[in-house]
This record gives C-alpha cells, sequence and structure tokens, in this order.
C-alpha cells in the first residue's frame, strides 16, 4: 500500500513539474522583454536585470520559478486590473468557485445515484428507459446549452431566478448556473450506477442474502449499492474536471465572478500571467483529485491496486 | 540398434513424398453444415447494428447534416461572410410558410414599456427579401453561417479524430505488444500527459500559436490520443497471447506485421467505436473554444462561435442562436447514439447488461 501511495504521489508530483516546465517555456517563449524602455543604458537595463534575477542561468530562473509558484506566488495582473497581485484577484473568486462546483456534484451525485438505482430496481419499465433517455441526452448536450436555456426560459420568461449572479441573493442566483453543470453528472452517474447495480443485483451474493430472509431498503443500501458504489468513485474525477471546464462557459453566461470567467476575461484580453497562474491552480487542483481518487480506489478496492503494483 | 538405425534413414520422418497425400476432392462425404451456416462477421454486424432503431435514427440525421453542411451554404444567393448593415436582425422568413403564420418575418420585441410586433422585412421595404434562418447583428444570412459553421466545426472534428485514431491506435498497440520496460516507460509518459487537464493544454496551445482551423486541430490531437490507447493497449493485452498470433510469429511474421496485420483486424470494431465517441467530444471542445474566444477567427465561423457571437443578443432575438445549438446538439446527440449503437453491434455481450 505504502509503495501504491509513494509512486502515486510521485508521478502526480511529476505531472506538476512538467505543466510548470511547460508554463516556464511559453513564458520564456512570449515576445518582448519586461524591461521595454528605449530610454534604458545598457547598464541600467543589466541593473534591472540583475535585481530581478533575470541575469542568472535560465536552470536557476526555472527553480525560482516553480518555487514561486508552489509557493503561491504567481506575480501581478498586467491588464485586468492593473499590478494586483494575481493570489489576490484569485483568492476572492475561488470560493464562489467552489460553492457553485460544490453545489452541482452534490446535486449531480445525490440525483444521479437515485436515478440509477431506481432505474436498476425497476429494470426495463418506464424508469428505466426515462433513465436512460436522461443520461443520453446529459451526456451528449454541452451545458452551456442548458445554461442558456435555463436561462431563457426560467430567468428571462418566467423570472423565477436571476439571470445574472448577484452577491445580494447568492443561493437564489447559483441554482440555474448549478443546474446546467450538475446534468453531465447526473447523467453519467446515473448511467454508470445502473450498469453496476445490474450487475451486483445479479451476483450469487446477492442471491445469498436474499435467500437469508433479507429484503427491502437494507438489502439494496448494505450489500448492492456499497458493492455498486466502488467502481463510481473512479468516474467522480473526470466528472470534477469537466465540471470544471464547463464552470469557464456556464460563469461567463451567468456573469458569476469566479474563478471560471477570470479565465475566460484574461484569454480575452490577453493577460499571459493571469492565464498561466489560472493554468497552473487549475492543474494543481486536477491532479490533487485524480491523486485523491486513485489512493481512495486502492483504499477501497485492493485488487486494483496490486494489479497495478503487479504490472511493473 | 543396427535395424533402428537402417529404418529411420529409410523413413526420414520429416521429409514428405510426393504420393503422401492425395487430394480428396469434394465428395459426398465432405459437406459443409447448413443447420448452423458461420455468419461473416460483418453482416452480423450489420444487421445488430441495424436492429438498433436509435443508431439508425442516428445514423439519418448525421447524414442529413453532412448533406446540408456540404451543399447548405449554396443553397441561397448569400455568402457566409457577406455583411448588409441594411438588413440586420431579420426574423426568419421563408417563402410559402409565412401564411401559415409561421416564419413570416415577425418578432416580439419585449422593451421596458411593453412588447410590439416587429416585422424587419416590412419595415424597410424590402419584401422580397429572405432570411431562411433570419439575419445577424451584421446582416449576414444565419442559413448559410449556420451550414458553413456545422462544416467546418465536422471538419475540424474528423480531422482531429482520424488523427487522434492514428496516433493514439499505434501507441497503445506497440505498447501492449512490447510490454516490460516499453510498456512501464509509454504508460508513465501516457499518465503524465493524461494529469495535465485539456483544458490547460488547448488554452495555451491556442495562445501561443496563431488561430485557426490547424491549431484547433493540433491542439486536440495533443490531448485526445490518450483515450483511444488505453483502447487499443487493453485490448492488445487481450489478444497477444492467443494461437493465432503464436502462429503467425511461427510461420515467421515480424511484430509489425502481427501488431497491424494480425492483431488490428481483430480490434478493429473497437476502434471505430471509440473514434465515433471522439468526434463529439472534438466537436464540443472546438465549441467551447471559439465560445470563450479561442476559436476560429472571424469571418470564419464554426457551431461554438456562432453561438458565441448571438449570445449577447439572444434574450432580444432567440432565433439568432437556436439553430446553431440546435445541431450542435444534434450532432453531439447522435454521434453518442451512433457510437453506442457500433459498441453494443460489435460487442453484444455489452446490450446483455
Amino acid at each position: 500500500m505504502k509503495k501504491y501511495v509513494l509512486k502515486r504521489v510521485l508521478i502526480s508530483f511529476l505531472t506538476l513539474l512538467a505543466i510548470t516546465l511547460l508554463l516556464f517555456i511559453l513564458l520564456q517563449a512570449m515576445p518582448g522583454s519586461p524591461f521595454n524602455d528605449e530610454k534604458l543604458t545598457p547598464d541600467q537595463r543589466a541593473a534591472l536585470d540583475a535585481k530581478y534575477g533575470l541575469d542568472q542561468p535560465i536552470v536557476v530562473q526555472f527553480l525560482r520559478y516553480v518555487v514561486n509558484m508552489f509557493k503561491g506566488d504567481f506575480g501581478v495582473s498586467y491588464k485586468i486590473s492593473k499590478n494586483t497581485p494575481i493570489s489576490q484577484l484569485i483568492e476572492s473568486r475561488l470560493p464562489i468557485s467552489i460553492y457553485i462546483g460544490g453545489f452541482a456534484v452534490t446535486l449531480g451525485a445525490v440525483c444521479g445515484l437515485v436515478l440509477g438505482i431506481v432505474a436498476a430496481l425497476k429494470h426495463n419499465t418506464g424508469w428505466d428507459t426515462l433513465c436512460t433517455v436522461i443520461s443520453v441526452l446529459g451526456v451528449s448536450i454541452p451545458s452551456y446549452v442548458f445554461a442558456l436555456a435555463l436561462s431563457y426560459s426560467l430567468g428571462f420568461k418566467l423570472k423565477w431566478f436571476p439571470m445574472l449572479y448577484s452577491a445580494g441573493e447568492p443561493f437564489a442566483s447559483s441554482i440555474m448556473p448549478s443546474i446546467a453543470l450538475s446534468l453531465f453528472t447526473l447523467a453519467s452517474i446515473a448511467r454508470f450506477t445502473r450498469t453496476e447495480m445490474l450487475e451486483v443485483l445479479g451476483s450469487d451474493y446477492m442471491q445469498l442474502a436474499e435467500s437469508k430472509g433479507m429484503y427491502g431498503s437494507k438489502l439494496i443500501v448494505r450489500h448492492a449499492l456499497r458493492n455498486a458504489l466502488i467502481p463510481i468513485v473512479t468516474v467522480l474525477a473526470p466528472l470534477i474536471v469537466d465540471l470544471m471546464t464547463g464552470s469557464l462557459v456556464v460563469e461567463k453566461i451567468f456573469s458569476i465572478p469566479g474563478v471560471g470567467s477570470l479565465l475566460v476575461t484574461a484569454i480575452q484580453s490577453n493577460d499571459y500571467n493571469v492565464v498561466i497562474a489560472l493554468s497552473f491552480i487549475y492543474s494543481a487542483m486536477y491532479i490533487g483529485i485524480m491523486l485523491v481518487v486513485d489512493i481512495l480506489y486502492g483504499i477501497i478496492d485492493p485488487r486494483i491496486r496490486l494489479a497495478k503494483e503487479g504490472g511493473n | 540398434m543396427e535395424s533402428t538405425e537402417n529404418s529411420a534413414a529409410v523413413l526420414q520422418p520429416d521429409e514428405f513424398l510426393p504420393n503422401d497425400f492425395e487430394l480428396r476432392g469434394n465428395t459426398d462425404s465432405t459437406h459443409v453444415d447448413t443447420n448452423f451456416a458461420s455468419q461473416n462477421f460483418w453482416k452480423e454486424v450489420r444487421a445488430r447494428f441495424f436492429a438498433n432503431k436509435g443508431a439508425v435514427f442516428s445514423l439519418i440525421v448525421i447524414i442529413i447534416l453532412c448533406l446540408l453542411a456540404i451543399f447548405g451554404p449554396g443553397m441561397n444567393k448569400y455568402s457566409y461572410s457577406d455583411q448588409n448593415l441594411l438588413e440586420k436582425n431579420f426574423a426568419p422568413r421563408v417563402p410559402g410558410l409565412e401564411s401559415l403564420g409561421i416564419f413570416d418575418g415577425n418578432e416580439n420585441m419585449t422593451t421596458t414599456t411593453g412588447s410590439k410586433l416587429v416585422n424587419g422585412y416590412k419595415d424597410t421595404g424590402k419584401e422580397d427579401v429572405y432570411y431562411w434562418f433570419g439575419s445577424d447583428v451584421l446582416g449576414r444570412d444565419i442559413w448559410t453561417r449556420v451550414w458553413e459553421g456545422t462544416r467546418i466545426s465536422m471538419g475540424i472534428a474528423l480531422c482531429a479524430a482520424i488523427i487522434d485514431m492514428v496516433i493514439g491506435m499505434s501507441y497503445g498497440l506497440i505498447s501492449g505488444y512490447y510490454g516490460g520496460h516499453v510498456d512501464s516507460v509509454m504508460q508513465r509518459i501516457a499518465e503524465i500527459v493524461n494529469g495535465i487537464p485539456r483544458l490547460v493544454i488547448v488554452t495555451l496551445l491556442m495562445l501561443v500559436l496563431p488561430r485557426g482551423f490547424v491549431t484547433i486541430v493540433f491542439a486536440l490531437m495533443i490531448t485526445e490520443w490518450i483515450g483511444m490507447s488505453r483502447i487499443a493497449r487493453a485490448e492488445m493485452l487481450k489478444l497477444k497471447e492467443q494461437e493465432f498470433v503464436l502462429a503467425s510469429r511461427t510461420l515467421g511474421a515480424k511484430d509489425f506485421f502481427i501488431i497491424f496485420r494480425e492483431i488490428l483486424p481483430n480490434i478493429i470494431g473497437q476502434i471505430i467505436t471509440q473514434l465515433m465517441f471522439s468526434i463529439p467530444t472534438a466537436i464540443f471542445t472546438e465549441a467551447f473554444l471559439s465560445f470563450v474566444g479561442l476559436g476560429i477567427p472571424v469571418p470564419m465561423c464554426s457551431l461554438g462561435s456562432l453561438i458565441s457571437d448571438a449570445f449577447n443578443s439572444f434574450t432580444t432575438h432567440p432565433y439568432q442562436i437556436i439553430p446553431p445549438i440546435v445541431v450542435l446538439a444534434l450532432l453531439m446527440l447522435c454521434f453518442n447514439m451512433l457510437a453506442d449503437g457500433l459498441r453494443e453491434a460489435f460487442d453484444p455481450k455489452l446490450k446483455e447488461m
């Protein structure tokens, strides 16, 4: 187990380092130098370079860059809000994004599980068909199509919820974005739960449990669901990542002042520093989630761990 | 001792004589089993596929959309980049249908003072002008632009999916076939590439490279091959120990012959299915990039950029955003359903679950 965890952590760290290298190369490849003033004499330029460490060998510069990134010092924004430290920009926006993302994951996971279980228990009935239809629609149609549809129908026509995010009523204004974001999660989890539940329900130990006289919710929750849940953990990681991508567009549609809309604004106004900082944060979050899920999966299902260790 | 040596010399067990074998011929004693006639694999796949109504329906929708993408832009006199500021924001109007009260160029404008019926065609005295899907903010024909956008989105998706297939397939097959250290190293590389969020790679690439068709295909190519390589590797691991591979190797086949001529044809079903799944992903990523502002440069358009443009006025002129969204949703849905159908057709065991 220790070996497995250690290996996962090492790979995650290497990945993050690879990303940092990529970002550093990109930063170097950007045209121009920070000191473009014509009036600077070569001496002054050299002094400035020395002050900011730009005269150091490229390896030292990279190491310093890595240390800064890992410490959370991302430099300052050039365009969006001049000379504001990026960490400060992100600090105020991250909670909103996490709030909406968490809302969406919870909503999607709970509804998806219920839908999947119902579909599996009522196999080959109307419920099953409904679940299949919802999951096909949810998986196929991008979240921003849902977002636009919700925004037009519930927001613009019926005026049930605010069309744009307002800080005054965070709950009411995060309902529509969360629903739009959650549909993909909901659909994937429903589909997966259904398949897993069907497999578990047909297994020998379920028949044994039933013949022992177990019935009802106890049978479903204690015996079926617990075993069906194991593989579902694996789909959560890619789902959370899709959520991050989706949040970019959904945040833009609902004007939510979150990290996603900051990235969109930064891309559109060519604020490279902000883009790179956010790329780093997104990657770190992604890698962190993948790591947790991998380790969790190794704990829940030893076969996976052994297979991965045996493979080498 | 002497006699056995003698008989061995006479018999020469590993040498065949011309009259050792005789042609049996197709006489009465051999017969073909007609009760359980062997079925052609592809025939069975086809039969299973066409039994799946959803998949067939999706295939038909996709064909119709492809035809419209090919011929749609040429079906009226407008081009995708023609602007006519005098004819901007006209609601859809189709000859014939307009007398039925739909597609007659009327739209309800809701303002703070209430709503009123507006008809751009009548108001500007252009009774003989028809925009089938309406015209956009710059007076461009939405019909032409939607099909032009579909053409570009589909083009990007197909190019990216096919390149991904070739790269991912080769990578997975080679990694799985050789195993050991080769596999180990190749899988670690894939793991690291997979660890970088797609969103980040694509965004950064689009910032550095000039925006356009090739860049989007390139960005998609870098990120999407992993899934394909996983499938190819898994299938390779399943097949490489089988007898037909051993037989081929015994007959002197080289590694590459075994990989691409012996094993590949056996997993082509899974590869095609995965290809079909990667097309909607590519369409979605392209639409996402365009929506964020990293897509195809103007005046060209894709489904994503059309949605992004129309988004700014989607409450006042909803007809501008509906066609690209419907086409995008239909494409994604149908490709997914088609891929599902193919998967079940290639692997009928799945359906029983």
